[in-house]
């Protein structure tokens, strides 16, 4: 599946730009601590291509056990510039249409039973937590076989969620510094991704899960500008004619 | 100095026409003169009396965007949530009127802690405004129950455990406590029986007390007049017809000048409805985008930013009873201005420093308490909410005392216009 899914993006990647993956050479040892907590995701919900991308990502990675149940693939095609034919022959999963809203297969019951927990609505977890968050969590699983997933997660542990990015990202280990505490990753078999690439992917699919918590928001910001200049327009006014009333007040 | 359009003697209802057959039927003509142009309002008006018009049209901003969410919202456990989300999404510019709602919530605090403000530091409660400033408060109590009821209605995980929170408070009267809670939740937990009687309580019932009280709150301050900056009863000195000196007629002049209050007010209202509706956490909370969940609690729990004061004050007192009761006085305490404060003058203007010293300590702590209530129920928090609820409460409470001995300069006879 995984593999599929690889093979999926790498098709998709080509009109988009990404070339060809280059492996992540191996941290050398000793290498500089990692301070993941400051880690931002720099994301801009306004950049339509990297919301295309995100949305390509979302449909390839996440869709399998994540819903967008409060998003219509039609309005996403619509916000993102996507034709409906194309939104409809490469982004709508099998089984829905373009009218629908962005719901996984999996049914919840079997998810809770593999998993131990349903997989959360994706719609508003940019809100709920924050794109920063987001972008932490999917950028600091490492390997653990003492879980059952055989990975966990710095900024959420013991998350029931898989490192399922590994083939992009390749698999890392958490090394410890001299308090036990996080030190550095250092990397145990590289991902079809190179760093900065697989910093792309997940930048690119956090901007899109900003999006989707709130798809107006761009729209916002542009009306936004307009109604305060002309309300700044109408303060001047409002503002010439008191003191034209209050002249003869002393 | 004084415009014709004031001249009593001059004026006749029209007696033709559609205008006057209204007029003979209906007081349009008399009511407009009695009230606006020829209702004389002191001319040293500061910028702490725009808050009292603003307040009336954040009124009707959350009325008019209250109605159009309204028509979409479905109250329910299983449906408010979604159909918040349906209104943000779905609904053909519901965004809008959803941000000016949940924005409008909080301008609403903001402009009624100022226009509160305003009374304090220019004695405006003083006689023979008694009544204006308790109808005052109960506009604001009815505020603070319409805003605790709103904020139930999205049934995001924080509405659900400040719900939780704020209702158990009820609890802690002796005798009736966990019945009384019972009857208000109409469940053993906070549920859909809870949420269908805040939703007809934040729609219907509180609204409806607060016009009542809106317009009770005009007619006295109609009755007596507006107070102004230098604390001086502009009725005391009038012209030869017994128009006062100080005063100018309420329209044009100060409808004119509200307008202005009003476009910049709304400038600012829309930058945060258009570039930041959330306000850093603090208008809408992180917690409430995750549907309510009884199982898991938001960490911390903390109610809306115009209520931390108060919530602070109960957190630091480890008897729950005895902190409830605190947070009761801390808020009723403003009831009883009036009668605390002894001083021969109104205005800050004229009064020492010990007036002074008071009111700023009380303006830092207010402030302060508002702070720490926003943070975890920790150390230091906890203990620096104790040492800012004195001179909140010594505000109030020494007030008899330090009023009277406090020295006071002398009060002009007519209204002056330095800053």
């Amino acid at each position: 599946m995984a593999k599929l899914a690889a093979f999926v993006l790498t098709l998709l990647a080509l009109p988009l730009g990404l070339s060809a993956a280059e492996p992540a050479a191996g941290e050398p040892e000793g290498a500089a601590p990692v301070h993941w907590e400051d880690w931002h995701a720099g994301n801009n919900v306004a950049d339509i291509e990297s919301l295309q991308r995100g949305a390509r990502n979302f449909m390839n990675y996440c869709i399998g056990c994540h819903s967008l149940k409060y998003m219509r693939y039609q309005r996403m095609g619509d916000d993102l510039d996507i034709p409906t034919a194309d939104l409809n022959a490469d982004l709508v999963a099998p089984g829905s249409t373009n009218l629908d809203y962005i719901l996984t297969s999996m049914p919840a019951a079997d998810a809770a039973n593999w998993f131990g927990k349903t997989p959360p609505d994706l719609s508003l977890i940019a809100r709920s937590r924050s794109p920063d968050y987001i972008y932490r969590f999917l950028k600091t699983f490492y390997a653990d076989p003492s879980r059952p997933t055989r990975s966990d997660n710095l900024a959420y542990p013991s998350t029931a969620m898989p490192a399922v990015l590994s083939d992009l990202e390749g698999v890392k280990a958490a090394v410890l510094g001299p308090t036990k505490a996080f030190d550095h990753f250092q990397t145990l078999s590289p991902g079809n991704l190179s760093a900065e690439q697989f910093d792309g992917f997940v930048r690119d699919t956090v901007n899109f899960l900003d999006y989707v918590g709130d798809p107006a928001q761009v729209e916002r910001r542009s009306i936004g500008l307009w109604v305060v200049l002309f309300l700044l327009l109408l303060s001047a006014f409002a503002w010439a004619l008191k003191k034209e009333y209050w002249k003869d007040v002393h | 100095m004084t415009p014709d359009a004031a001249n009593k003697n001059s004026y006749r209802a029209p007696a033709r026409g559609l205008w006057g057959w209204i007029n003979q039927r209906l007081p349009v003509d008399t009511f407009w003169r009695s009230q606006l142009s020829e209702y004389y309002a002191p001319k040293n008006f500061n910028i702490w009396y725009f808050f009292g018009s603003l307040a009336l049209l954040v009124l009707v901003l959350q009325l008019v965007t209250g109605i159009f969410l309204t028509m979409f919202y479905k109250v329910g456990a299983a449906t408010s949530f979604d159909s918040v989300e349906f209104i943000m999404r779905e609904v053909r510019y519901g965004w809008l009127i959803r941000y000016m709602h949940s924005a409008g919530a909080s301008a609403f605090f903001i402009v009624v802690y100022l226009h509160m403000y305003r009374a304090l530091l220019y004695g405006s409660y003083k006689a023979p405004r008694e009544l204006l400033w308790l109808f005052g408060m109960i506009i604001y109590l009815a505020l603070m129950a319409e805003a605790f009821l709103g904020y139930v209605l999205p049934w995001g995980n924080m509405s659900f455990w400040a719900a939780t929170v704020i209702i158990n408070l009820f609890g802690t009267i002796p005798g009736i406590g966990p019945g009384l809670v019972e009857w208000i939740r109409g469940d053993y937990g906070i549920a859909d029986a809870t949420l269908n009687r805040f939703f007809s309580l934040h729609v219907v019932a509180v609204p409806l007390v607060l016009l009542l009280l809106v317009a009770l709150h005009l007619i006295a301050l109609h009755e007596v007049g507006s107070n102004n900056p230098d604390g001086v009863e502009i009725e005391d000195k009038k012209d030869a017809r017994g128009r006062p000196l100080d005063g100018i007629p309420f329209h044009p002049y100060y409808t004119v000048k509200d307008i202005v209050g009003v476009c910049v007010f709304l400038v600012l209202l829309a930058i945060v409805v258009f570039f930041i509706p959330t306000f850093g956490d603090l208008f809408l909370e992180k917690a409430n985008f995750e549907p309510a969940n009884p199982l898991s609690t938001p960490d911390p729990i903390s109610p809306s930013w115009y209520f931390t004061p108060y919530y602070a004050i109960l957190r630091a007192v480890p008897d729950q009873r005895i902190g409830a009761l605190l947070m009761l006085i801390a808020v009723v305490s403003f009831f009883f201005l009036p009668w605390l404060d002894r001083s021969p003058v109104k205005s800050m203007r004229y009064r020492g420093w010990i007036s002074r010293t008071f009111l700023g300590l009380f303006t830092i702590s207010f402030l302060g308490l508002m702070y720490l209530g926003l943070q975890p129920a920790q150390e230091p928090y906890v203990t620096m909410a104790r040492i800012f609820a004195v001179p909140y409460f010594a505000y109030f409470w020494l007030m008899p005392f330090y009023s009277r001995i406090d020295s006071v300069k002398p009060v002009p006879e007519r209204v002056t216009f330095h800053g």
